[in-house]
């Protein structure tokens, strides 16, 4: 074999196994997405919408409690945690320099690396106990403490990607500092910061072992933000380890709409950030 | 290149300008025993220097030597540079220009930088950033500062049909114009350009000079410029920067026919830099 016929050979040899890894990856994705199809579109129907949890051993029923949930425990995580995180991140990309801003980008890396049970943990001794009942505020909390660091590290970095001479033409007009980034940093930012912060969302969404002992869950309605509260996936867990047959197929249908929901939510990312979107 | 340029513009600045403005009038800006630092760097060696109004004051000198360090100082954009440190005095009219409050000075003293910085956002909205950030209010207000401003930078005609439509769609030499023109709209009574052109092609370069010339009238200008052509053109005084000191600072006319110094002639004569 000459020298070129061996190159050509290695060359062919690398990219089918490059390709089978991408196929591969694709198909595992797509695997779980039939599943789902197969699985959740049988049991999906539109009781599962309107109508709450019925006792096991009755037929039918739906989650509609759990949805809501989810969304109350979603919206109270957001907005303890957006806000922190979005400040937080305007500090370390425009004052951040130093010991204590290292300090703070440290820790919320390793933050995010925390396994989000010990955030349950977390929101259980310090919203749970102290409240004696399990609540959606509580299951707020442990899902905040997860959304701030990745907003944190989003904002800071998406902040820092705006041209120093855009901050230099604003303080060069009498603008102060603060004005500057409220006036024309965080609006030439402000597309990446939101994509970053729909991503954070869809991921505490699907979040369910922070929730088993902060929000628990409830089989009925919930009345008020301090009381357990069903949510889609607690509900999964529940239903999905129950002996029975309907409450898996219930299960499937939540875990289909779950997915519905984060896609939507990448979807919605997706088209903040295209290049087609209107500026300003 | 710009050689060839050099009288192509319909205002004409002519290459050295006869010393119509009195002799001795009080400097717009007066620098003494200026010393800049940043950390343990020396960059400004005991700089002296008198503005005067209304008159084009152009710096040159070659790469790194300080000619843009001093712009910088002289409406504090330095304090952005952490480890920077400046010792002497800045007069303003004869009032302390490190002292006072800096958002006032850089109102007083506009600056247009070397690349075109537009925000991203509509040109009205540009134009219009510097009058709002200190204060301006009304929509009629704004309407009718933001057209004198666009038309003091010649870029009226050009934009007057798409004033909601973003900055960015505009060309390189106009993006520079519309900085000027957001520039001009606080009123400033000194304009410092930081080699305005360098990032244009000539014919941008050009219409920048026409317009420089014409804002003298309102606005004393100090302008940072690699170019020796262009501070030929349009400049009044030249000062020339090598290492960290002022060399030499003249009329125009003086420095490049009869420097004084042997650096300032090497540097002319293109013998280095």
């Amino acid at each position: 074999m000459t020298r070129h016929q061996w190159r050509k050979l290695v060359n062919a040899v690398m990219f089918s196994i490059t390709a089978a890894c991408a196929a591969a990856a694709v198909c595992v994705l797509f695997w779980i997405l039939g599943f789902l199809l197969w699985n959740g579109g049988k049991s999906l129907n539109l009781s599962f919408f309107t109508q709450l949890p019925k006792p096991p051993g009755e037929v039918g029923g739906g989650m509609a409690n759990a949805i809501v949930g989810s969304a109350q425990i979603v919206l109270i995580a957001s907005l303890m945690g957006i806000p922190i995180g979005f400040l937080g991140g305007i500090y370390l990309a425009e004052f951040g320099t130093g010991a204590f801003p290292f300090f703070v980008r440290y820790t919320a890396d390793l933050l995010n690396g925390v396994p989000s049970i010990v955030m349950g943990i977390f929101a259980y001794a310090v919203a749970v106990r102290p409240m004696h009942r399990f609540s959606a505020l509580a299951g707020g909390v442990a899902l905040s403490v997860i959304l701030i660091p990745t907003t944190i590290r989003t904002t800071e970095q998406f902040l820092r990607a705006v041209p120093q001479m855009l901050r230099e033409g604003a303080l060069a007009l009498g603008a102060s500092k603060w004005k500057s980034i409220a006036t024309v940093v965080v609006p030439a930012a402000v597309r990446g910061v939101a994509t970053g912060i729909i991503l954070g969302i869809a991921r505490i969404a699907g979040e369910s072992a922070p929730l088993l002992f902060t929000s628990f869950s409830n089989q009925y309605w919930s009345t008020s933000l301090n009381q357990p509260t069903a949510s889609l996936p607690v509900m999964i867990f529940t239903y999905a380890i129950s002996p029975y047959a309907d409450w898996h197929r219930q299960a499937w249908a939540a875990g289909l709409v779950l997915l519905a929901l984060m896609l939507l939510l990448n979807i919605s990312a997706r088209l903040v950030l295209s290049p087609g979107a209107p500026r300003n | 290149m710009m050689g060839t340029l050099a009288h192509s513009t319909a205002a004409g600045p002519p290459s050295v300008n006869p010393g119509t403005t009195p002799e001795r009038v009080l400097p717009k800006l007066k620098i003494s025993h200026l010393n800049f630092f940043y950390s343990a760097y020396h960059a400004l060696h005991d700089v002296e220097l008198e503005i005067a109004a209304n008159r084009i004051t152009a710096l040159i000198g070659p790469s790194g030597c300080g000619k843009s360090t001093f712009l910088r100082v002289l409406n504090r954009m330095h304090e952005t540079v952490r480890g920077a440190r400046v010792s002497g005095e800045v007069l303003l009219d004869s009032e302390d220009a490190l002292a006072m409050d800096v958002s006032k000075l850089r109102r007083r003293v506009g600056m247009v930088f070397q690349k075109p910085n537009p925000f991203p956002k509509s040109i009205f909205d540009n134009v219009a950033y510097g009058l709002r950030v200190n204060g301006t209010r009304g929509s009629a207000r704004l309407q009718e500062a933001v057209e004198h401003s666009l038309k003091r930078a010649a870029l009226w005609d050009e934009v007057k049909d798409k004033l909601h439509k973003s900055a960015y769609a505009l060309s390189g030499g106009q993006q520079q114009r519309l900085c000027i023109a957001r520039g001009l709209a606080v009123d400033p009574e000194v304009l410092l350009l930081d080699e305005p052109s360098s990032a244009l092609d000539p014919i941008a370069t050009a219409k920048i000079e026409e317009l420089v010339f014409q804002l003298k009238q309102n606005c004393t200008i100090v302008i940072v410029t690699h170019n020796m052509q262009q501070a030929a053109r349009i400049a009044d005084d030249t000062g020339f920067f090598l290492l960290g000191k002022l060399i030499e600072f003249d009329k125009t006319e003086k420095i490049f026919k009869t420097p004084a110094k042997k650096e300032t002639e090497d540097y002319i004569t293109g013998r280095f830099g």
